[in-house]
C-alpha cells in the first residue's frame, strides 16, 4: 500500500491543510513587518526587511516557505483536476445546493492570490535580491536597501493602490474558508472547538485583510 | 398545476443524450413528485411514446432508490427527503422543471434518468463490514456501549446510500457515504477489530472509482436526506490517518 499513500485523495488533503496553515502563520510574520512601514522613519522597516534578508535561520525558512507554496499549488491544482475529471458531464442547472458562501470559489480566487503573489514577488523581491534595482540607504553607517522608499513609491500609485488591495480582500476569501477547511480535513471537528475554530477563522481573515489594506491606504491618503 | 418538464433522455449508456421538454397539465398539488411522473408516463405510453426511465421503489424514503436532480438539487426543492417524499407543493403553477440524472464519472448513465449506482456496493464490498461469531446467540447487552456512541453511530447508519452527497458536491466526492459507513462501525466495539483496515481499502476504492475529493463546501450535509453530518468525514480522515500511521501491515 506504500504507493497508495501518496495517491490517497485524503493524504493529498492533510498535505493540502498543513502546507495552507503553515502559509497562514507566514502571512502575520509578514504582516507584522510590512506594519513597520508606516512608522515615522522607514529605517526600522528597511532594518526587519535586511534581518529578514540576511539572517541564516530566516534563509533556511524561506526555503521551506518557497516549498510550502508550491506543495499548496501543485496539490491543490491535482485536486481541482481530479474533481473536474470526476464529473465529466455537467448539470446543465447546478449549484442550488446550500454551501458556505466561499468554498465554492476556492480555485478561482487561489488563481488571482497566485497572479499577485507573482506580481508581487517580480515587483519586490525579485528586485531587490537578484536585480539590485533598490537604490540603498545609510543607517547608523550600515548599507541597507531601502526597501520602505520603493514601498511608499508604489503605494502612490491609485492603479497598484486598487489592485493591491484587491488581491488581499481575494486572499481573506480564501482564508476564510481555508483556515476552518484546514482542520476538518486533519480530521479535527468537536461541537466543543469546531465554533471556535470557525470565529478564529473569520478572524484571521479579518485582522490580515485590515492589516495589509491599512498599508497602501495610510501611505496613499497620508503624508509619506 | 400547469407545468413544463425540461427531461434527459438518454436511450442507453453508450448513446447521445439531450433534454426534452413535456408539458404537464392539471397536476395535484398534493401529488409526489414520482406521482406526476407517472402521471406523464400515462400519457406518454398512451401516445405511443417510451415512457421516461427512473428509479424508485419504497416510496417512502428509506430505500434512497430514488435519485433525480432536480432544479439544480439533488431530490429538489426541500431538504432531508428524498425525491419520493418531495410534493408538487413545493413548485408554483407555471413553473418550468429541469429534471436530470445524478451526474459522476463512478455513476454512469443507463437509461434517462437512472444510473448505475453499483460503485457504492464496490466500497462497501471493500470494507464495510464487521466479523462476527458464529454459534449460539450471545447475552444482549453483553458489550457495554456508551449512549453517545451508539447514538452517533445510529445517526451515520441511517445513510441510505443514496447518493445525494456525490450528485449535490462539485466535486462528485463520495466522502459523506464513505464517511458515515466507516463511522457506523468505527464507533462501535464490534467494528473496532477491522478499523483500521477497513477505512483504508474503503477510501482506496472510493479513489479508484474515481469520485472527487472533499474540498468541505458541505453541499453534501445541505442535501442528505438523512442528515448525514460532515462531522463524519472528520472522522474518517482522522481513522485514516490514525491507521496509516499506526498499521502494522504495509
Amino acid at each position: 500500500m506504500g504507493n497508495k499513500v501518496i495517491q490517497s485523495s485524503l493524504t493529498k488533503k492533510y498535505v493540502m491543510a498543513l502546507a495552507g496553515l503553515f502559509l497562514v502563520t507566514f502571512l502575520f510574520v509578514h504582516m507584522s513587518i510590512n506594519l513597520l512601514v508606516l512608522l515615522p522613519s522607514t529605517d526600522t522597516f528597511n532594518i526587519a526587511a535586511h534581518f529578514m534578508g540576511t539572517n541564516p535561520l530566516i534563509k533556511i525558512f524561506e526555503v521551506v516557505l518557497f516549498g510550502g507554496f508550491i506543495i499548496h499549488i501543485i496539490y491543490g491544482l491535482v485536486l481541482q483536476i481530479q474533481n473536474w475529471m470526476a464529473r465529466p458531464n455537467r448539470y446543465k442547472v447546478e449549484g442550488w445546493s446550500h454551501t458556505s458562501p466561499f468554498s465554492k470559489f476556492m480555485i478561482h480566487t487561489a488563481i488571482i492570490v497566485f497572479v499577485f503573489l507573482v506580481i508581487h514577488l517580480g515587483d519586490f523581491y525579485i528586485k531587490a535580491k537578484f536585480l539590485g534595482q533598490v537604490d540603498d540607504v545609510m543607517i547608523d553607517g550600515h548599507h541597507y536597501h531601502d526597501l520602505g522608499a520603493m514601498v511608499l513609491a508604489k503605494f502612490q500609485m491609485p492603479l497598484y493602490v486598487f489592485g493591491y488591495i484587491l488581491a488581499i480582500i481575494i486572499l481573506a476569501f480564501h482564508l476564510h474558508h481555508g483556515f476552518q477547511s484546514g482542520f476538518q480535513s486533519l480530521g479535527i471537528n468537536h461541537p466543543k472547538y469546531t465554533p471556535f475554530i470557525k470565529t478564529v477563522s473569520t478572524l484571521v481573515s479579518i485582522v490580515l485583510a485590515v492589516g495589509f489594506i491599512s498599508i497602501p491606504l495610510t501611505i496613499y491618503f497620508g503624508n509619506y | 398545476m400547469n407545468l413544463t418538464l425540461k427531461i434527459w433522455r438518454q436511450a442507453g449508456p453508450n448513446e447521445q443524450g439531450k433534454f426534452v421538454n413535456y408539458p404537464v397539465s392539471d397536476i395535484s398539488p398534493d401529488s409526489s413528485f414520482l406521482e406526476m411522473l407517472d402521471i406523464l408516463n400515462e400519457q406518454l405510453v398512451e401516445k405511443g411514446e417510451e415512457p421516461v426511465a427512473f428509479d424508485h421503489d419504497c416510496r417512502e424514503g428509506i430505500c434512497g432508490t430514488c435519485s433525480l436532480y432536480i432544479n439544480g438539487r439533488p431530490h429538489g426543492p426541500d431538504t432531508a427527503i428524498t425525491t419520493c417524499q418531495l410534493h408538487m407543493r413545493k413548485f408554483k403553477d407555471g413553473d418550468t422543471i429541469t429534471i436530470e440524472p445524478w451526474r459522476a464519472k463512478p455513476f454512469p448513465v443507463i437509461r434517462d434518468l437512472i444510473v448505475d449506482r453499483s460503485s457504492f456496493d464496490e466500497i462497501m464490498q471493500a470494507g464495510g463490514f464487521i466479523s462476527v461469531d458464529t454459534g449460539g446467540v450471545p447475552d444482549a447487552n453483553a458489550i457495554p456501549i456508551s449512549k453517545v456512541d451508539a447514538d452517533l453511530a445510529m445517526d451515520a447508519a441511517a445513510c441510505i446510500g443514496c447518493g445525494a452527497c456525490v450528485a449535490a458536491c462539485k466535486n462528485a466526492s463520495a466522502m459523506l457515504f464513505v464517511s458515515a459507513k466507516v463511522s457506523q462501525f468505527a464507533l462501535l466495539p464490534q467494528g473496532k477489530i477491522e478499523a483500521k483496515r477497513r477505512v483504508q481499502k474503503m477510501v482506496a476504492k472510493m479513489d479508484e472509482l474515481g469520485f472527487g475529493n472533499c474540498t468541505n463546501t458541505y453541499a453534501c450535509e445541505a442535501e442528505c436526506p438523512k442528515e448525514i453530518q460532515v462531522t463524519n468525514i472528520a472522522r474518517m480522515n482522522r481513522e485514516f490517518l490514525v491507521a496509516k500511521l499506526t498499521d502494522r501491515v504495509k
